[in-house]
């Protein structure tokens, strides 16, 4: 989705606002939105990229006002919602209205540490050989998808280079096609590719600049001249 | 401490009509009053309907304010700078070497180390969202996830260095990482002179949590005397 969520390049934010000594939270709020926000991850009604495509389709305004907890609170309220965990009526009331949904995994103190250390890997193994190599010249597509992608517009119909390949790993794309587990965990090999400045911003770009990007083999082709 | 679903409600209206609010001020007053009734409705809830722990949540917090930070990272890095063979496995593995030392898991699944050198400087941003190392950084500071950084990085990198207080050599070329798949990337930092003999405690006192984003360089050792 060309969502206002895909910054990469825009201009006109402004300086970068660096806050001396700064808390880690600001507000007991954030506090509480960062475990709530982790601690419901847990559950697995969702997956990462699918939380993530549930920030990037909040209204536009909510998302650049910010702040960065308040996206991550109305993201998790929707996706609560939408699997019917919680309710409109029951957040504004503040209490209990509808039955608790039976099966659902609530992740507990003690298991914290072990989740948190574990993590979730989305490396996967392939039968497929990688499409390109480290070395090669490829261009990225110009790819505009309705729903979710880990493609930025900026390097969108530009050509880069392989540097890195990372194995396969889980498809954002297809990971968001269904709402509820058992999800869609299509893999793909998954490569760095890095562009020029120049390539990416032409006469503008900055002297001696390089930018890369992870992409997955779908979002690319073989370029050669 | 219970929720007031009259005062979220209201507070909700009133951000949908920010010319109620011609100070911006006042705008932001009542917009972090509204999140803390939102986030606060919210967890009342999910504990209610049996969702969640909230000790869980407490845990959460804990880890990232306790024993997940950038002195993690630091001791990574410092410990590059003494051993040579760790750095080459860092280089080569990082998610191994980095595992090595217990640093696993949410958003550090999988890693990779780039150096500094006098040729190139690294810096790491997310343009679509806030991907961060967490298990070696913990959890980003509100820069790192603003428009103006996650904008600017990629197009004007050394401006974005300005803000920072950073000038590079003329003749060093910038390398920016954006991550945009489930890759997070440490910054390894050029060791400052004058540390020569210096044990690896010592040397972790001078790697910096913009350092290993790579908006800042390591610290002098005039700089912690």
């Amino acid at each position: 989705m060309n969502g206002v969520h895909d910054m990469g390049g825009l201009q006109g934010y402004g300086p970068v606002h660096i806050e001396a000594n700064e808390p880690l939270f600001h507000g007991e709020w954030e506090r509480r939105a960062l475990g709530l926000t982790v601690a419901m991850g847990a559950s697995g009604l969702w997956n990462i990229d699918l939380a993530r495509s549930a920030r990037e389709s909040l209204p536009p305004l909510d998302y650049v006002q910010g702040p960065y907890y308040a996206i991550w609170t109305k993201a998790l309220q929707k996706l609560l919602i939408e699997r019917g965990l919680i309710t409109e009526q029951e957040l504004a009331q503040g209490q209990a209205i509808t039955p608790t949904l039976a099966g659902v995994r609530v992740l507990q103190a003690a298991q914290v540490d072990a989740a948190l250390a574990k993590g979730s890997p989305v490396d996967r193994p392939s039968t497929q050989a990688p499409r390109f190599a480290v070395g090669q010249r490829v261009r990225a597509l110009n790819l505009n998808p309705q729903g979710h992608t880990r493609l930025p517009r900026y390097v969108r119909g530009h050509v880069g280079t392989v540097v890195l390949h990372h194995g396969s790993h889980v498809l954002p794309d297809q990971h968001v096609n269904k709402m509820l587990p058992p999800f869609d965990g299509t893999a793909e090999h998954l490569y760095t590719v890095v562009f020029d400045g120049t390539e990416l911003w032409g006469p503008q770009a900055e002297a001696g600049h390089q930018i890369s990007v992870d992409a997955w083999e779908s979002y690319l082709e073989a370029f050669s001249t | 401490m219970p929720a007031e679903p009259g005062h979220l409600t209201s507070a909700h209206t009133d951000h949908t009509h920010p010319k109620e609010h011609p100070h911006d001020h006042d705008h932001a007053h009542s917009t972090l009053g509204e999140m803390d009734l939102r986030v606060r409705a919210l967890e009342t809830l999910l504990t209610q309907k049996g969702y969640l722990d909230p000790a869980a949540v407490d845990r959460i917090i804990e880890t990232y304010e306790v024993h997940v930070g950038p002195h993690n990272g630091a001791k990574v890095v410092a410990r590059a700078w003494a051993d040579p063979a760790f750095r080459d496995w860092l280089l080569k593995d990082a998610t191994a070497a980095i595992a090595s030392m217990d640093y696993t898991g949410r958003q550090g699944e999988h890693m990779v180390a780039v150096p500094n050198t006098p040729e190139t400087h690294n810096m790491v941003v997310c343009t679509l969202c806030s991907c961060y190392p967490w298990p070696v950084l913990g959890l980003p500071p509100v820069w790192y996830k603003s428009a103006a950084y996650r904008s600017r990085a990629v197009i004007e990198p050394r401006a974005v260095l300005a803000d920072f207080g950073v000038t590079l050599p003329p003749g060093q070329s910038i390398r920016v990482w954006d991550s945009t798949a489930e890759v997070r990337y440490l910054v390894l930092p050029e060791r400052p002179a004058g540390t020569e003999g210096w044990t690896q405690e010592q040397l972790a006192t001078l790697v910096t949590r913009d350092a290993m984003i790579g908006t800042g360089l390591a610290l002098n050792p005039k700089e912690v005397a």
